[in-house]
């Protein structure tokens, strides 16, 4: 599937997460969280460089991780990222949907 | 969101570890969907909640044909706690916090976590004896009442 966001072409799987992590920028990342009803602020930013830096290093991400991370507590991300928090970070992050049940 | 749940409702009635875990994984999964979901301790499943029992919960090795141990050597001594350690140890592995830390995480989401009244007055335990996060100790109509939306779903465990 492709969608475009101000001018650019990216190719999207049928949930909306980006299938080439190339074609990710911050512009591209601020639509993906508009169309989520989020507005990017700085520590948006640091929870997306976090689970991008995990999501690089092939570690799983899970809500434990999150608790453990030291960037952000888990009341802060599900108040940064409503209804859903690590399934709209990973999307605004360019990165696939976590596979994990915890 | 294209699942018409938006709130889960869980009544635990039981400490083996499997059914606490069941709970705990759903009802952690339903609010990283962006599902409500709430959990609503009574009778065993109170020792879930219980500051000084919590983290001795167990899997029972008599009576649960699926751990394919035959229940004369099930009852042995010891039995229980060996296979609720191999257990932990594989829980562990796939990341799956304790049961004290689960709950911190449960609340921390937005689950809110119920004593049943009725249960706790007939174990004599008071409101020290349960953990800090617990929302507040109502009564099941109390419960009742909490599933006050259209896509509500209640699951006894």
């Amino acid at each position: 599937m492709k969608k475009v966001f101000i001018n650019k072409e990216v190719d999207v799987n049928e949930e909306g997460y980006l299938i080439d992590f190339n074609q990710w920028n911050r512009e591209v990342a601020e639509c993906i969280a508009g169309e989520c009803e989020i507005v990017m602020e700085e520590k948006h930013w640091e929870v997306i460089e976090y689970i991008q830096d995990k999501h690089q290093n092939s570690e799983p991400l899970s809500i434990r991780g999150i608790k453990k991370s030291g960037v952000i507590n888990i009341k802060e991300f599900y108040g940064l990222f409503p209804g859903g928090p690590l399934k709209k970070a990973t999307m605004i992050a360019g990165i696939p949907k976590p596979k994990s049940c915890i | 969101m294209s699942t018409k749940v938006r709130k889960m409702l869980f009544i635990l009635s039981k400490a083996t570890i499997e059914n606490v875990y069941a709970a705990f994984v759903m009802a952690n999964g339903a609010r990283m969907e962006g599902i409500e979901s709430e959990i609503f301790f009574t009778f065993f499943g109170l020792e879930a909640i219980q500051k000084n029992k919590l983290e001795h919960l167990r899997v029972a090795t008599v009576g649960n044909p699926a751990l394919h141990i035959p229940t004369m050597i099930g009852g042995l001594p010891g039995m229980e706690a060996l296979a609720t350690k191999m257990m932990k140890k594989e829980m562990e592995k796939l990341d799956m916090p304790p049961i004290g830390e689960f709950l911190e995480i449960l609340s921390d989401s937005g689950c809110k976590l119920w004593g049943c009244k009725l249960a706790i007055d007939m174990f004599h335990l008071k409101k020290e004896d349960l953990i800090d996060d617990l929302d507040g100790i109502i009564t099941i109509g109390d419960f009742y009442n909490r599933a006050n939306e259209d896509g509500t779903q209640m699951l006894f465990i």
